[in-house]
């Protein structure tokens, strides 16, 4: 099914791509779905990128989560024992980002670009709110964020291929894991020719609670007590019920 | 299987949550305890955040303790109005203790707390668990057990407010079993347990009820202390998950129901030793992971 639906949206870019040849772009792209759903049985979910380019060139494409304050700490020893002892906000960071590209990065453009706009890990821009950190103390911060995010598969720890059919249409897959943060995801596809970028697009891609999952998480949010009290309903009934299967055993 | 728990916002199998659920059930019917000291740690180990643990197990433990209530009221043991002065004390330190647990939270030193108060409690009651253990086995070898006095009377029977406890055969100072309410309370919203593991040894060394009635008042109060850290913890932190709640109570009813059986199998205190090896064992490992160097040093806090 999946193959199935692969070819045909390699065939609808195709179409799109011709009729948009007459016009400017050179770039086109699309995503399988727009809307990832985290469902009870949610483990992850993959979404496919599809699109055509006018001429050469290499595609990158980048997804972010949306951009949060993080707050992290490190540990130092205090009589033996390991504890938190500082700590460090950073303004904004993006709460997912992975990357995919035609060819290895640093092959593709110089530094100076990459890190224009933020591809890979190593240049993503994160703002340390205390300006008092010395640069090499906010770099170890910064290093240790990063080592955070990516054992926990929200940043990614290589890049993907973006694989070439012929010369003209590209696809790429954009893994998401099971503990992926909800939001407005962006999904930036960019083209570059002789490491300058002559094309970009940007999709968005949603990423939320659907269903029972949905419900029980927004209710225990907007009604807090009222959530207590049915879970405490719900614990109370399920003890007796308990109690009376136990009684009959 | 995987299943998505919507509050710990983590995907887990369900079969591993029936299976220690089931495991955790079996041992607290085999011992006769809550389970919560084995639960809320095993729930950190998997990755369940430690916020969302606490809260849960609270949760868990109110279904757990109604159904072990139920049977000790039947067969007349709970001392009500002991209970009542308990879960007094239990309903202040609960609160102050979910206050506290969403300041520690805050500081990013929550973590710390959680393992702290679980060697620190752990490892006296263990100790102790197990020198009475094997002191009852060693006295049952070697001579018929000496007569032992109701109580002694020390300093506590001079504290005011005295009142009546006719289950409990007792005329003592409201004071003591405010006060181990209220410590109880505490621990109970902090490390997401009933408490019964120092309720119980409390009431029987410090306030001298017999020990009849010990486990069911003591669970009749964990009822109440546990429901409270519950709404406190659902109201104040959103860190109760009852998809995750249901799913343990589930594998422990069925588990107790065996692990009850087994006990039944075997003498007072061998599984008094075995238990406290297990207490003993959990502490252990606690303690190693607050002392060896992490991997790493940095790690992510919360963020509201």
């Amino acid at each position: 099914m999946n193959r199935r639906l692969i070819r045909f949206a390699l065939l609808s870019v195709a179409l799109l791509s011709l009729t948009a040849s007459s016009r400017a772009d050179t770039l086109v792209a699309d995503l399988s779905q727009h809307l990832v759903g985290i469902t009870t049985g949610f483990a992850g979910a993959d979404v496919l990128l599809f699109g055509a380019v006018e001429g050469h060139g290499d595609v990158v494409v980048v997804t972010r989560g949306p951009d949060r304050p993080a707050v992290m700490h490190r540990k130092s020893r205090i009589l033996g024992v390991w504890v938190n002892t500082a700590s460090m906000t950073f303004d904004r960071v993006p709460s997912f980002y992975g990357i995919a590209s035609s060819r290895p990065l640093e092959e593709i453009a110089p530094a100076t670009v990459l890190a224009r706009h933020e591809m890979g890990v190593e240049h993503l821009r994160l703002d340390l709110a205390r300006a008092k950190a010395s640069p090499n103390v906010a770099a170890e911060w910064r290093a240790g964020l990063l080592r955070n995010f990516q054992r926990a598969g929200l940043y990614a720890g290589s890049v993907r291929n973006v694989t070439f059919l012929g010369n003209r249409l590209f696809r790429t897959r954009i893994s998401l894991p099971a503990n992926v943060p909800t939001g407005i995801y962006q999904v930036q596809v960019f083209l570059l020719q002789d490491g300058r970028i002559v094309s970009a697009q940007t999709t968005p891609l949603s990423v939320s609670k659907i269903g029972g999952e949905a419900v029980v998480f927004d209710f225990a949010y907007s009604r807090p007590a009222t959530y207590g009290l049915i879970a405490i309903a719900l614990a109370l009934v399920a003890g007796w019920l308990a109690h009376l299967i136990f009684r009959k055993a | 299987m995987q299943i998505y728990l919507p509050i710990a916002e983590m995907s887990v199998n369900v079969f591993l949550l029936l299976g220690m659920g089931g495991g955790v059930g079996f041992l607290s019917g085999l011992f006769g305890v809550g389970g919560g000291f084995l639960m809320t740690p095993l729930l950190i180990f998997i990755g369940v955040p430690p916020a969302v643990a606490v809260g849960t197990e609270a949760n868990q433990i109110v279904a757990s303790s109604v159904s072990g209530v139920l049977a000790h009221w039947r067969r007349g043991n709970v001392d009500f109005k002991m209970g009542f002065v308990l879960l007094l004390g239990g309903f202040a330190g609960s609160t102050l203790g979910v206050m506290l647990f969403s300041f520690l939270r805050g500081v990013g030193q929550i973590d710390l707390v959680i393992s702290l108060s679980y060697v620190i409690f752990l490892g006296i009651i263990g100790a102790l668990m197990f020198l009475e253990g094997v002191r009852a086995m060693r006295r049952r070898k070697s001579a018929a057990a000496q007569r032992r006095k109701l109580h002694q009377h020390t300093w506590i029977h001079g504290l005011p407010l005295k009142m009546r406890f006719r289950r409990s055969k007792l005329y003592i100072s409201a004071l003591m079993p405010l006060s181990i309410g209220f410590l109880v309370g505490v621990l109970s919203a902090i490390m997401g347990v009933g408490g019964g593991f120092i309720m119980v040894p409390a009431m029987i060394y410090l306030l001298g009820m017999p020990t009849s009635v010990v486990i069911g008042t003591s669970l009749f109060q964990i009822i109440f202390v546990t429901a409270n850290v519950t709404f406190l913890q659902a109201y104040a932190n959103q860190t109760v998950d009852v998809v995750l709640a249901l799913l343990l109570l589930t594998g422990a009813v069925i588990g107790a129901q065996f692990g009850a059986r087994a006990g039944a199998r075997l003498q007072g205190e061998e599984l008094r030793v075995l238990l406290a090896l297990m207490v003993l064992a959990v502490c252990a490992k606690l303690f190693y992971d607050l002392l060896v160097t992490p991997g790493d040093l940095y790690s992510i806090g919360i963020t509201r």
